[in-house]
């Protein structure tokens, strides 16, 4: 009885032994990992993320392969709803933009960004004023006097109802006193097409979505919604680059928006997991082609992990709230 | 080639569309150069769309949303044993539309690039308007339950997020219908398992099995199709219009269909059978497919799903849709468009070759092609949002096809209404906004009242006619 006691003893030390060992070994993805993305295919969050598969597969960053799965349905919030469903599940990643805070905020869908775990922010998408290069406006301020004088006729375009363009435009109402009429759109590409035909008066595409425009001289950046210029020195119509638009704040409209491009996990994994990506991660960022994307678009290149991360995103979710809430967008 | 044959295989699964198959095949284009790259995935782009029509044809299910127009006299024929001609035919056209618009694209892009900037909402809005009144009276039912069957599509597109509001609307709390219904899934489901269920119904045998395999099938088809040439030729026109406007693909099927039938001589027997109705809207689709790419490459704004997925691949490999493409990468460009005449070329020999094979599958027995076909469905139901909730839908409106084709209700003017009905009431509203509620912008501009007055006509078209026939018997009679 006592040997059989010994023997179970030993069977069960033996156990924790091979334990211990595997959760020393680093955490490695087994199977497929899927990346989800809570927007169309096409869109910034969308390219990012084939970007990112892009790099893994051709630098062989990770043994398993990685698939980008569209969830755009209901603002993203099918998506963010897969992941929350998700919990415990490591081969899963969500690549996140606005709609983190603004879809729940004004769908009132269950869901939080505290039910998924943050993994690493990739970058800050920046918002430029843009109007048709053919229209006599030069500068931010010209521009805002002319749609006050026009008592609220200007369209001001932009992607999806409630989200970030149409929070700007509202931000940018209250700090000029000034009124637009918001026309929302499915895509960003969509808008700056819209304005280049004259459709819409100005819009507040991100970077990459209207750089085309701008450098075949159709459109005009006015400028950045950003406390300071972008740091990017390559000239792209004519001897202007990104470092030559003036911020909004000095043009007189105190108003600040970037957009969060970071991924996510499910809830209940690991800390080893979470280290697995986030180290995959850095990897990306230190390529070429990741640096030709930042520069391409003239992202704002943060990156943060951890803590540091959580609490900017918390930090991100009260002043959406307040936004929202300002603008009248919170869910009933 | 490789590319080709994939495309094909792709487009042959329902609901693994075009879109889908580039999107899982990008990644492993990445290591090539971007010409040779887009080459291979726009050759996967033409084996889709030409795949496409293969199961509309034999099943009656349509693998892309723009086949639907094909099933209405495509299937028709399959069921009187002339499968065969129906893939000739559809194949042909296809060629013909995107060769077609391809020549347009070489010749006239700057100018096309610059009439595609003059669509704004009011201009979309009324294309989708042309689109839905060059379709009403087509119907063999009678028209309240055409409106009818409308209606319940415009309820079951208006499921799901309100773009206009970002409110979510009757999904009462349902998480699942979020996304709302896919159009997708409600086509496989009302087409593909209606159609099982009724087959089942009826002896479990297929009505198509007479199909006879000759080869010579192609040639004797070819003989036939130049006297469409107007046909053609009006479909590839509307066909190029559509896809240049954002509209895209399923609008100009729909649109080409409808005109084709008012039109054509034979008109009253369309539906049945004819190789008319498949030879519309098969070439306006893929004309509209191809100048799709156009927007895409010199404003950076795909013109379909598909579209959208290459244009990321775009940005990846470091080129830059826009107004200066044509000019700083003209080998790409010139590449792809070289790529677009010998991928519709192979395209074509290889789905001809294939046609006997196809048209064989009929002569399989129901009880072993059935469940295959059950299968497939549920595949490609799944494949749209890797959901399994999703193929429990499509069994669902499975059921609903099959009471609805049981009580006389048609099922084409609900898939347009799913299909379009969102879009059409997207615009409509972006232009009220814009103009602050005056009805009056769709008839502010030179092009949108002239869209609008061909609505109104088509629309009213029975009418017109029966005044005009009044009108010479009185003159006649006096």
């Amino acid at each position: 009885m006592k040997s059989l006691n010994k023997g179970a003893l030993g069977a069960a030390l033996l156990l924790c032994g091979t334990a211990f060992t595997a959760a020393q070994a680093a955490w490695e993805p087994t199977r497929t990992v899927e990346i989800i993305v809570p927007a169309g295919p096409g869109g910034g969050a969308d390219q990012m993320a084939r970007t990112v598969q892009g790099i893994i597969s051709k630098h062989g960053l990770m043994k398993q392969s990685m698939v980008v799965i569209n969830k755009a349905g209901g603002a993203g919030g099918e998506g963010f709803l897969d992941v929350k469903t998700a919990a415990g599940n490591p081969h899963k990643l969500v690549i996140t933009l606005s709609n983190l805070f603004t879809t729940p905020l004004a769908t009132g869908i269950p869901f939080s960004y505290k039910d998924i775990t943050p993994v690493a922010m990739m970058a800050l998408d920046e918002f430029i004023l843009w109007v048709n290069a053919d229209k006599p406006y030069k500068t931010a301020k010209e521009y805002v006097d002319a749609a006050k004088a026009a008592g609220g006729s200007f369209k001001m375009g932009g992607t999806g109802s409630k989200q970030e363009d149409q929070i700007i435009t509202v931000a940018l109402e209250k700090q000029t006193s000034s009124k637009f009429t918001y026309i929302p759109y499915k895509g960003g590409g969509e808008v700056a097409v819209q304005l280049v035909g004259g459709h819409i008066d100005s819009s507040v595409n991100n970077p990459i979505e209207a750089v085309a425009q701008w450098r075949a001289g159709k459109l005009r950046p006015l400028c950045v919604f950003d406390s300071k210029k972008l740091d990017y020195k390559d000239k792209i119509a004519g001897d202007l680059g990104w470092d030559s638009i003036p911020t909004c704040k000095s043009a007189g409209i105190d108003v600040e928006y970037l957009m969060l491009r970071g991924f996510f996990m499910p809830p209940g994994v690991t800390p080893d997991q979470v280290n697995y990506y986030v180290d995959l991660l850095k990897k990306v960022r230190e390529t070429e082609e990741w640096k030709k994307l930042m520069s391409d678009g003239a992202f704002n290149q943060s990156f943060m992990t951890g803590k540091e991360y959580l609490g900017w995103v918390a930090n991100e979710e009260k002043r959406h709230q307040d936004l929202m809430k300002a603008a009248g967008f919170l869910a009933q | 080639m490789l590319g080709i044959t994939l495309g094909v295989i792709i487009g042959v699964l329902p609901g693994l569309g075009g879109a889908n198959g580039i999107a899982i095949l990008l990644p492993l284009t990445f290591s090539m150069s971007p010409t040779s790259a887009i080459i291979m995935l726009s050759c996967i782009y033409w084996g889709a769309l030409f795949g496409g029509a293969i199961t509309s044809v034999l099943f009656n299910i349509p693998g892309e949303p723009w086949s639907v127009a094909t099933t209405f006299d495509g299937y028709p024929m399959a069921q009187k044993g002339k499968a065969g001609e129906a893939l000739t035919a559809a194949f042909t056209s296809s060629f013909v539309g995107a060769l077609f618009a391809v020549i347009m694209i070489t010749l006239l892009a700057p100018l096309v690039a610059s009439f595609a900037l003059e669509f704004g909402p009011p201009e979309i809005f009324s294309v989708y308007f042309l689109a839905f009144c060059s379709f009403v009276g087509l119907s063999k039912e009678p028209p309240f339950k055409t409106v009818a069957a409308m209606m319940i599509g415009f309820a079951l597109g208006a499921v799901g997020l309100d773009q206009m509001t970002g409110q979510l609307r009757l999904t009462f709390g349902f998480s699942e219908l979020l996304s709302g219904f896919d159009f997708l899934i409600a086509v496989i489901g009302l087409f593909g398992i209606g159609e099982i269920l009724l087959t089942m119904e009826e002896g479990l045998n297929f009505r198509g099995n007479a199909a006879k395999i000759n080869p010579k099938v192609v040639w004797q088809t070819w003989k036939e199709l130049p006297r469409y040439w107007a046909t053609s030729l009006r479909s590839c026109v509307i066909g190029c219009w559509m896809g240049i406007s954002p509209a895209g693909a399923t609008p100009a099927s729909f649109m080409s269909y409808g005109i084709a039938k008012r039109v054509s001589k034979r008109g009253k027997f369309f539906g049945k059978g004819e190789i008319e109705g498949v030879v519309a809207p098969e070439t306006a689709a893929h004309a509209a497919g191809t100048s799709a790419l156009l927007p895409m490459l010199s404003l950076g704004v795909p013109g379909s799903p598909t579209a959208a997925v290459l244009l990321g691949g775009l940005l990846i490999w470091g080129l830059q849709p826009g107004p200066l493409l044509f000019v700083e990468q003209k080998d790409f460009v010139w590449g792809l468009i070289a790529s677009m005449y010998l991928g519709n070329v192979v395209g074509l020999i290889i789905v001809l070759t294939c046609v006997p094979f196809f048209a064989a599958i009929l002569r399989v027995p129901f009880g072993i092609i059935g469940p295959i076909i059950l299968v497939m469905c549920a595949i490609g139901a799944y494949t749209v949002h890797n959901n399994t909730f999703d193929v429990v839908m499509m069994l669902v409106f499975g059921v609903a096809g099959y009471v609805l084709k049981k009580t006389n209700y048609p099922l084409a003017p609900m898939v347009l209404a799913i299909v379009l009905g969102d879009k059409a009431e997207e615009a409509f509203r972006q232009s009220l906004l814009a103009s602050q509620g005056g009805l009056g912008v769709f008839f502010s501009t030179k092009l949108v009242s002239t869209i609008m007055v061909l609505g109104l006509i088509a629309l009213f078209w029975p009418l017109i006619q029966e005044f005009f026939s009044r009108l010479r018997s009185s003159r006649v009679a006096t």
